[in-house]
């Protein structure tokens, strides 16, 4: 008779057995692991450690497996996980003009000191598919040089000296930290970087092309894009002096835009900003993009309605952790809230009918 | 599960959303912003709920929780767990016994009392958001007491009509001065608003926690000739014969038949085992 959910325990503990099941797939193959994760499949690990806010390959590598290869299902695991994790302190600021660079290609100049260098790119390959892989694996050995040991200074630091390009203040003030303070706008610049490198790649792709697309044309140049490592040091106050802690994969890019100037500033070349933990082209790219055209206030320019010059649009709206909670959570039951509506349908549908019938009646 | 602090959030966090409990009791239906934790469970699931209650939890508390009334719908029995594990408390499905209720949708049909608190999870905590997208406009409204808006809505329900169309997550004033969104229950609860117990809410997403301290006016908005009227569904339960608890409705057959009964399934197993019997009673326990 009546049938309403019950059990629920034990339908939850049987849905994870299944689930788990279904996760290793057949067992007549073997099985993957975390170092093969970590290795062959180093892309996805490096977008659930920038969108999970946590460098971690091998913990990345092993959400990815316990997510089925789902990256945003990954990437909640580790953000759950971090959160979990003790503060000891901040670390100083990475210096990316030292970075050991893998790439670093540059858009505006031809060359300059430190060279193009292009490093393991898809830039130019065919997109066809090698069955090659599929047939026998590959275990190619790229040919090696020596170590670059050059300085690679950043791009922009060039046209700073002709005094072309607009200068970034320099502040020793304490940027605010997005998981420690709830967001509040309007916000801070290092805020809203902060929320950009953990946004969804998706999301913050998208917002970048609509300003290709002319919502709020920033005209972006590549000025330089970089990967590679760099050293991360923390003042230990016991030494009294900063100390390597180790090192993290970083993609970065400063874009350089056009501007006609404001009626605050004059006409010069502005900048965009995209970090990006590990290998992370596309996503440190739209970044950029996003950052100038969030930028509009204080460069003096129009607000022209621009869903990408809205940072309170973008901000809230490019967490996939919160989105896809909040879009899932319409599968949970909603039987009260449906049945009041049902109730208020009913009502006013009655009424409705009432105002109408008696009218008719009477004609 | 040892390697986590008690009900799982470490003590800073602990102290810090204590602090924002303590500041929304302070300034009762004011959105307090609080840093909210990514949980291991999704945002939109009771995130919010679940930082509330175990900021609020200590060994001794007996902790119940509902989801649309009920103990045993999916996403109560897994919160439960969650703190079964992570707290090691009692919990229990008798909403007397309760020290702490989280709840979903629902205010328990039982009325409670000043030793109980009442944890609610909030998916959009600003009442006016879905008048004004932007924040930065509806905290603006709420410092200036502007609710113009809101009152307009409501009128203008009234003029396409004839009655004010919202029936869950109504909008409600607490103590003379915010307008606060109850969570979506239905506004048969509303005026159980008014109580004896602590009431909280926690929307983790949306990085807000406020609060409606004991024996707090609370009055849904409405205007003098289209007074405000808590609904339900006119039936009695056909399990338990109850008149006055807020009902599901339940297709029982592909010819469309239904049954109600109490969404509050302590409520209708208590009086089912008072010895009181519903249209139906006789037919389910065959």
């Amino acid at each position: 008779m009546y049938v309403a959910v019950k059990g629920g325990e034990k339908a939850i503990d049987n849905a994870h057995s299944w689930l788990a099941e279904e996760r290793r797939g057949s067992t007549d193959i073997v099985e993957l692991s975390i170092a093969q994760i970590r290795e062959q499949l180093s892309l996805a690990v490096n977008r659930v450690m920038a969108e999970g806010s946590l460098f971690d390959p091998d913990l990345a590598a092993l959400a990815i497996k316990q997510a089925r290869g789902d990256l945003i299902e990954a990437i909640f695991l580790i953000r759950a996980y971090r959160t979990t994790l003790p503060r000891f302190g901040y670390s100083i600021p990475v210096q990316t003009g030292d970075m050991a660079c893998d790439r670093r290609i540059s858009a505006t100049f031809k060359d300059a000191p430190g060279g193009q260098v292009l490093g393991p790119t898809f830039d130019y390959t065919h997109r066809l598919l090698d069955f090659k892989l599929a047939a026998d694996g590959n275990d190619t050995v790229a040919p090696m040089a020596g170590p670059r040991t050059e300085p690679t200074p950043h791009i922009a630091e060039f046209l700073k000296g002709e005094d072309i390009i607009q200068d970034e203040p320099t502040s020793d003030d304490l940027p605010g930290d997005l998981t420690r303070e709830p967001m509040e706008f309007p916000s801070t610049r290092p805020l809203r970087l902060q929320s950009l490198t953990r946004g969804d790649e998706g999301f913050v792709l998208g917002m970048a092309y609509s300003t290709q697309r002319g919502y709020a044309r920033n005209h972006a140049f590549v000025g330089e894009l970089r990967i590679g490592k760099v050293a991360v040091e923390m003042d230990i106050p016991e030494l009294g002096f900063a100390i390597e802690i180790g090192e993290v994969e970083l993609t970065e890019c400063e874009t350089v835009n056009q501007f006609k100037g404001s009626k605050t500033e004059p006409p010069q070349f502005t900048r965009g900003y995209g970090l990006v933990f590990g290998q992370s082209e596309r996503k440190s790219i739209a970044m950029a993009l996003v950052d100038r055209a969030l930028r509009w206030k204080e460069l003096g320019e129009d607000n022209l309605g621009a869903p990408a010059q809205d940072e309170e649009f973008v901000l809230s709206h490019a967490d996939n952790i919160q989105a896809t909670g909040f879009l899932e959570h319409i599968k949970l039951p909603h039987y009260v809230d449906f049945q009041s509506e049902l109730e208020l349908v009913r009502k006013l549908r009655r009424e409705a009918e009432e105002r109408i019938t008696p009218k008719e009646a009477a004609e | 599960m040892s390697e986590y602090n008690f009900a799982y959030l470490d003590e800073q966090t602990k102290r810090m959303i204590r602090r924002a409990i303590l500041k929304g009791l302070a300034v009762p239906g004011y959105q307090v912003p609080f840093a909210s934790r990514e949980m291991p469970m999704p945002y939109g699931w009771g995130t919010g709920g679940v930082q509330v209650s175990a900021a609020t939890l200590t060994p001794d508390d007996t902790f119940k929780v509902i989801d649309q009334g009920a103990d045993d719908t999916t996403n109560a029995v897994s919160i439960r767990k969650f703190f079964e594990n992570t707290a090691g408390v009692v919990t229990t499905e008798e909403t007397e016994k309760a020290t702490v209720i989280q709840t979903r949708h629902r205010i328990p049909e039982a009325e409670l009392t000043e030793d109980q608190i009442l944890v609610y999870q909030v998916p959009i905590p600003e009442p006016l958001r879905f008048l004004e997208p932007r924040e930065t406009e509806t905290r603006k409204m709420h410092a200036l007491e502007e609710y113009g808006l809101m009152h307009v809505k409501l009128y203008e329900d009234i003029s396409q009509h004839g009655a004010i169309s919202t029936s869950y997550a109504y909008p409600v004033k607490v103590s003379g001065r915010y307008v606060m969104d109850p969570s979506p229950i239905p506004k048969f609860d509303n005026p159980k608003l008014e109580m004896d117990a602590i009431q909280l809410f926690g929307a983790g997403r949306e990085q807000r926690i406020y609060a409606v301290p004991p024996h707090t006016k609370v009055v849904s908005l409405d205007f003098e000739d289209y007074p405000f009227e808590a609904t339900k569904a006119d039936h009695p339960c056909d399990l338990c014969g109850a008149e006055d608890s807020y009902l599901d409705e339940v297709i029982m057959d592909d010819a469309g038949n239904r049954m109600f009964v109490c969404s509050d399934t302590d409520y209708c197993r208590s009086r089912r085992a008072a010895g009181h019997e519903g249209r139906l009673a006789k037919e389910d326990a065959a």
